[in-house]
C-alpha cells in the first residue's frame, strides 16, 4: 500500500478538478472532490474515512473527528470480561488512517452542526467547514430510564461496559474481586440495542469464569424482553450444558431502577440484589445525532434514506452505524457500521460528483459470540435494498445460525476481528 | 445547453446496456461486502484463517461459491452468505477480486 503525503494529496486534488472540468457521462471517469467531516472514528466512521480516500484515489479530503486517543473494539471486549483477553489486544491506533490513506485526524468533540452553512462546531477547535458531513456517533444511554443512575455515583457502582474503554476493565476489576459465591446480574433493555448477541455471550464468558475460579457463584440474566433476542436456542443449549447451574435466565425481566448502594435492581412486581450489578441501560442515537434535529424514529434512532445514508430530512448529513433507525431484521453490529461506512462512501462520492448514487445496494452482517473462550457461534444475514418499501430487506433464504458452538468458529471469530480491524483502519 | 443535452443523451446510451453499464462501481461495491472477512480488495490479514481473494483465478472463485450454494463444499457460514448474492453479482465479484494485484 503507498503512502500519500501532502503534497500528493494537492496534485491529486488538481488533477480532480481538471478531470471534473471536462465533464463526462454519469461515473465514467468523473472524479469526486471536495472535503468530507467525518464525526466518530468506530467501525462505522473509521470505515467511510478510509473508504472515501481509498475509492477517490485521494481525491476527497477527509477530516476524522474523534474524541478518544485509539480505537478499542466492542466486539471481543467480553473476552477481556471474562478475563481471556486483555484491552491492549483490542486497542488500535489511527495512524495507519493518517499515514496510509491521508486522512486528517482532529482529536476533538464535536458539539453541533450547522447543516445549512456546512458547517460543524468543535468542543476546542472552533469550526470546520465541510461539503458533506458523516456522522457516526454510535449510541448514548437514556439514564432518565432508569433513575437511580442519574449521578455519577451509582454509575461508578453499577456498570454498563457497553462502550469499550475504562468500564469494560471496571467490571472485570469488580468480578475478580467478587468473593466465591457471590452473584453477578445482567440486565438487557428492550430491543433494539447495541449488539443483540452481546449480552448473553457476556452472561456466558462470565460463566465460564467463574466456573474455573468461583464455582459457587451465579450469573443471574435479567432480561427485559419476552425471550433471548439474538441466537436463542444456541445460548439456551450453552447455559444448560456448560453453565448447569451457574447462569439463570429470567425474561420478561425490566429493570424500572436501581439501588446502587443496595446493589438491588428494582423489577416491575421484583427486585433482584447483586453483588455486582451490571445494567446496560436503553440505547438512542449518540448525541451529536440525536440532538441536532435531525429527524428521530421513535425519538431514538435517526431516520436514513438507505440509498445514501443521508439523514432523510437533512440532505449533505449521513448517518451510519448504531446510531440510525435499524432496516428489518438488521441488527446493530460493529460489522454492519463496517458495511453502512461502504455504502455511504460509495454514495457520497457519486454525489460530489454530481452523480446518482448506486440504486442496488447490499449489506451483509456476521455476529460471532463466544460462549467461552475458545468455542463461538454466528449469526449471518445479508440486506439489499427494496425499492418498493425504500429499506434494506434481508435477502430470502441467505443466512443463518451455526448448528452448535464449536472450536473452528473461536478462530474463526479471532479471525474476523482481525480482518474487520484492518479492514476499517489500516 | 445543447452540449449539455448531448452529454445526456451519451450518458442515456450508454446506459442502455442494462443495470451494471448504469453502474459502473457495482462490481466494487458488491466485493467491499466480503471485505470485513477477507480483507480490504481481498487481501486478508496473513495468518488469520480467512482466505485471501485478491488475484484468485475467477473460474476458481466462481466454482468455489457454486459448491458452497449447492452444499457441496461444506462450510461454517459461507454456504449461508452465498445464498444472498444472485449468480450475476456473483460473477461481478469474482471479476473484480481476480484484477486485484
Amino acid at each position: 500500500m503507498r503512502t500519500i503525503d501532502r503534497r500528493d494529496f494537492l496534485k491529486a486534488g488538481a488533477a480532480a478538478a481538471a478531470l471534473a472540468s471536462l465533464g463526462g457521462c454519469a461515473g465514467v471517469g468523473r472524479k469526486a472532490g471536495g472535503h468530507v467531516a467525518v464525526v466518530g472514528g468506530g467501525y462505522g466512521g473509521a470505515t467511510v474515512a478510509k473508504y472515501l480516500r481509498l475509492w477517490s484515489q485521494g481525491t476527497v479530503q477527509v477530516t476524522l473527528i474523534e474524541r478518544q486517543p485509539n480505537f478499542v473494539s466492542c466486539p471481543l471486549s467480553n473476552l477481556v470480561i471474562g478475563g481471556a483477553a486483555t484491552m491492549a489486544e483490542l486497542t488500535i491506533g489511527y495512524d495507519r488512517l493518517q499515514t496510509v490513506w491521508g486522512v486528517r485526524l482532529i482529536r476533538d468533540e464535536a458539539r453541533a452542526i450547522d447543516p445549512a452553512n456546512h458547517r460543524i462546531r468543535l468542543a476546542e477547535g472552533g469550526d470546520i467547514r465541510y461539503d458533506r458531513l458523516v456522522l457516526a456517533p454510535g449510541i448514548d444511554f437514556m439514564w432518565q430510564e432508569i433513575p437511580g443512575l442519574d449521578n455519577d455515583t451509582a454509575r461508578s457502582t453499577v456498570l454498563h461496559a457497553w462502550r469499550a474503554g475504562p468500564q469494560t476493565v471496571a467490571l472485570r476489576k469488580q468480578l475478580t474481586d467478587l468473593p466465591d459465591g457471590g452473584i453477578y446480574a445482567i440486565a438487557i433493555p428492550k430491543a433494539p440495542y447495541r449488539c443483540p448477541p452481546g449480552p448473553y455471550e457476556r452472561a456466558c464468558l462470565v460463566a465460564h469464569y467463574f466456573k474455573q475460579h468461583k464455582p459457587r457463584s451465579k450469573v443471574i440474566i435479567l432480561d427485559a424482553n419476552p425471550e433471548v433476542v439474538s441466537k436463542k436456542a444456541l445460548f439456551a443449549k450453552a447455559w444448560s450444558t456448560l453453565y448447569p447451574g451457574i447462569v439463570e435466565y429470567r425474561p420478561n425481566s425490566e429493570v424500572k431502577d436501581i439501588d446502587a448502594a443496595g446493589k438491588t435492581a428494582v423489577l416491575e412486581f421484583d427486585t433482584c440484589k447483586a453483588d455486582v450489578l451490571n445494567v446496560i441501560p436503553p440505547q438512542k442515537a449518540g448525541d451529536i445525532a440525536g440532538q441536532s434535529g435531525l429527524r428521530l424514529i421513535n425519538g431514538r434512532w435517526v431516520d436514513i434514506d438507505w440509498l445514501t445514508m443521508e439523514a432523510s430530512d437533512t440532505p449533505g448529513v449521513h448517518v451510519l452505524g448504531d446510531a440510525v433507525f435499524p432496516a428489518p431484521a438488521m441488527p446493530k453490529s460493529g460489522h454492519l457500521a463496517n458495511q453502512h461506512g461502504k455504502l455511504a462512501a460509495a454514495a457520497i462520492l457519486r454525489l460530489l460528483a454530481g452523480d446518482a448514487p448506486s440504486q442496488t445496494p447490499l449489506l451483509m452482517n456476521t455476529c460471532y459470540s463466544f460462549v467461552d473462550p475458545r468455542h463461538a457461534m454466528h449469526v449471518a444475514s445479508v440486506h439489499r435494498y427494496d425499492p418498493a418499501s425504500r429499506l434494506m430487506q434481508p435477502v430470502p433464504g441467505a443466512g443463518g445460525l451455526s448448528v452448535a458452538h464449536n472450536e473452528t468458529e473461536g478462530l474463526l471469530a479471532l479471525g474476523w476481528a482481525k480482518n474487520i480491524w484492518a479492514d476499517t483502519l489500516s | 445547453m445543447k452540449f449539455q443535452l448531448s452529454v445526456v443523451t451519451l450518458c442515456l446510451l450508454a446506459a442502455g446496456g442494462g443495470a451494471q453499464a448504469a453502474d459502473p462501481d457495482l462490481a466494487r461495491n458488491l466485493a467491499a461486502s466480503c471485505a470485513n472477512c477477507h480483507g480490504t480488495d481481498g487481501h486478508a490479514v496473513k495468518g488469520a484463517g480467512l482466505d485471501a481473494l485478491a488475484g484468485m483465478d475467477k473460474e476458481r472463485t466462481l466454482q468455489k461459491l457454486a459448491d458452497f450454494k449447492s452444499g457441496v463444499r461444506p462450510a461454517t457460514i459461507m454456504h449461508q452468505i452465498v445464498k444472498g448474492y444472485t449468480d450475476e453479482q456473483i460473477e461481478l465479484i469474482a471479476n473484480y477480486f481476480a484484477t486485484q494485484k
